[in-house]
């Protein structure tokens, strides 16, 4: 039953992303993109991947569709130009699924337990955990602890582009504040009575969800990622509500860039904490006497950190695009 | 029913080349962000589906249950990350191209190149 879904919802994704590449307007393609999402996050939840697919509906369908659609508005919602290269375009594309396909036969069938990727490190990975780490969700132990450096990298790689998308849009702030301030009247949904009093009302559980992610991620599915993304979709949410200038002035711009660094430097802080203690950098063990204590408290230290990081650079990011149109 | 466990990997190849003729054939720059974001799925649905074990369960451990099969976290946990990377890089791509349109009054490649030219 379980198969027939997934079968039905992964042909659903193919016509949608036909219907992406199809359109020229790219109105309808940004939309799309969205249900694409959303059918991607469903099939990773059948697929056992509750963390993948919370975070990919908070992320895909949620924030990359204002960021799109914010982008949309800057710039030109039809695609004009003649299309090139078509046969080419077909050779390669037509050469490539035949390639993967014939590929394909040999790898092992879905949910073959005897598959290699479960032969390695996974089962060390599941048997280890309870003992090491002592939090029930693996995904997160992962993540957060065995695989640390990693997730710090990752981190960077996030706080390095809301740094770069405020380099490159940022540059007509100063015009903005001369200049007249932006009708706030016409901007967002307040000029419509059942989103604005609906939103209104999601508002507060969106960021107490939120918090809920953030902080029991260690037992269930959840953590610093998709809580990050979930606040920052609530406030993006009240910045089309009440207006730009009002979500500024909850939470104004500063606070913004500081919660992208102060989350930054909160997990590094913890992995030189570890080895001031006498432990290699981001080993937990040595942080509290006992070391699964210290697995647990800095756990919740560094996803801590990864939710603030996050947070603020969505948010910045969806700033630095409307201060941008405001500007125009 | 001895083909429908390679669904997956096929759906994968039709996405990922689905995503690939775009960035080929369209001028529009933000069209060819799109067509980024689905190859870039596909990846994602490639590695999720690795992760499936046949009866298993989310890897969320529970007490009181030993002999619980779990599905493979290592991939989840790659993906989860790449998926915040992703928006994180779709977010700088889509400032450029703003900035370009700033400059060009176009995101049309063709157009830019004309204007170029003149």
């Amino acid at each position: 039953m379980v198969t027939v879904f997934i079968v039905f919802l992964l042909t659903l994704l193919v016509i949608t992303a036909i219907g992406i590449v199809r359109t020229r307007d790219l109105f309808a393609a940004v939309m799309l993109t969205g249900i694409f999402s959303l059918e991607l996050a469903i099939v990773f939840f059948l697929l056992d991947a509750a963390d993948v697919a919370l975070t990919e509906a908070a992320v895909g369908a949620g924030i990359a569709t204002v960021l799109l659609l914010g982008a949309l508005a800057l710039t030109d919602d039809r695609e004009r130009g003649r299309r090139m290269r078509r046969g080419l375009g077909l050779v390669v594309a037509a050469g490539a699924a035949a390639s993967l396909v014939y590929a394909s036969f040999e790898q092992p069938r879905l949910g073959d337990p005897l598959a290699p990727a479960h032969q390695h490190v996974a089962p060390w990975y599941l048997e280890q955990t309870p003992e090491l780490v002592g939090v029930p969700n693996v995904v997160t132990a992962v993540l957060a602890s065995f695989r640390g450096y990693d997730t710090l990298g990752e981190l960077f790689v996030i706080f390095t582009a809301a740094i770069g998308v405020r380099f490159i849009l940022g540059t007509r702030l100063r015009t903005l504040r001369h200049g007249e301030l932006p009708s706030a009247d016409e901007s967002g949904l307040r000029s419509h009575l059942v989103p604005a009093v609906v939103g209104r009302l999601l508002l507060p559980f969106i960021v107490l969800f939120g918090l809920y992610v953030q902080f029991h991620g260690d037992y269930g599915p959840g953590g610093g990622f998709q809580a990050g993304a979930l606040i920052a979709a609530g406030l993006i949410l009240y910045a089309m509500l009440a207006g730009e200038e009002a979500a500024l002035k909850a939470v104004p711009r500063p606070i913004l860039m500081g919660m992208t660094v102060a989350g930054v430097l909160l997990y590094s802080a913890v992995g030189v904490a570890g080895m001031l203690l006498g432990g290699n950098f981001l080993d937990y063990s040595v942080l509290l006497a006992d070391p699964v204590a210290g697995q647990h408290l800095g756990i919740l230290l560094i996803e801590l950190g990864v939710g603030i990081t996050v947070a603020g650079a969505l948010l910045s990011i969806f700033h630095a695009f409307a201060a941008h149109r405001t500007a125009h | 029913m001895e083909y429908l466990g390679l669904y997956n990997y096929w759906v994968f190849a039709v996405l990922l080349v689905t995503g690939l003729y775009a960035v080929i054939v369209s001028t529009n720059l933000l069209k060819k962000l799109l067509g980024m974001s689905i190859f870039q799925a596909a990846v994602f649905l490639l590695y999720i589906t690795m992760d499936k074990i046949e009866g298993g369960t989310a890897p969320i451990t529970r007490a009181g249950a030993p002999d619980q099969l779990y599905s493979n976290p290592l991939p989840q946990v790659l993906i989860l990350t790449a998926i915040v990377v992703g928006i994180a890089t779709l977010s700088l791509g889509l400032a450029m191209v703003v900035r370009i349109y700033d400059d060009y009054g176009t995101i049309d490649e063709q157009e830019m190149a004309r204007r170029d030219r003149e």
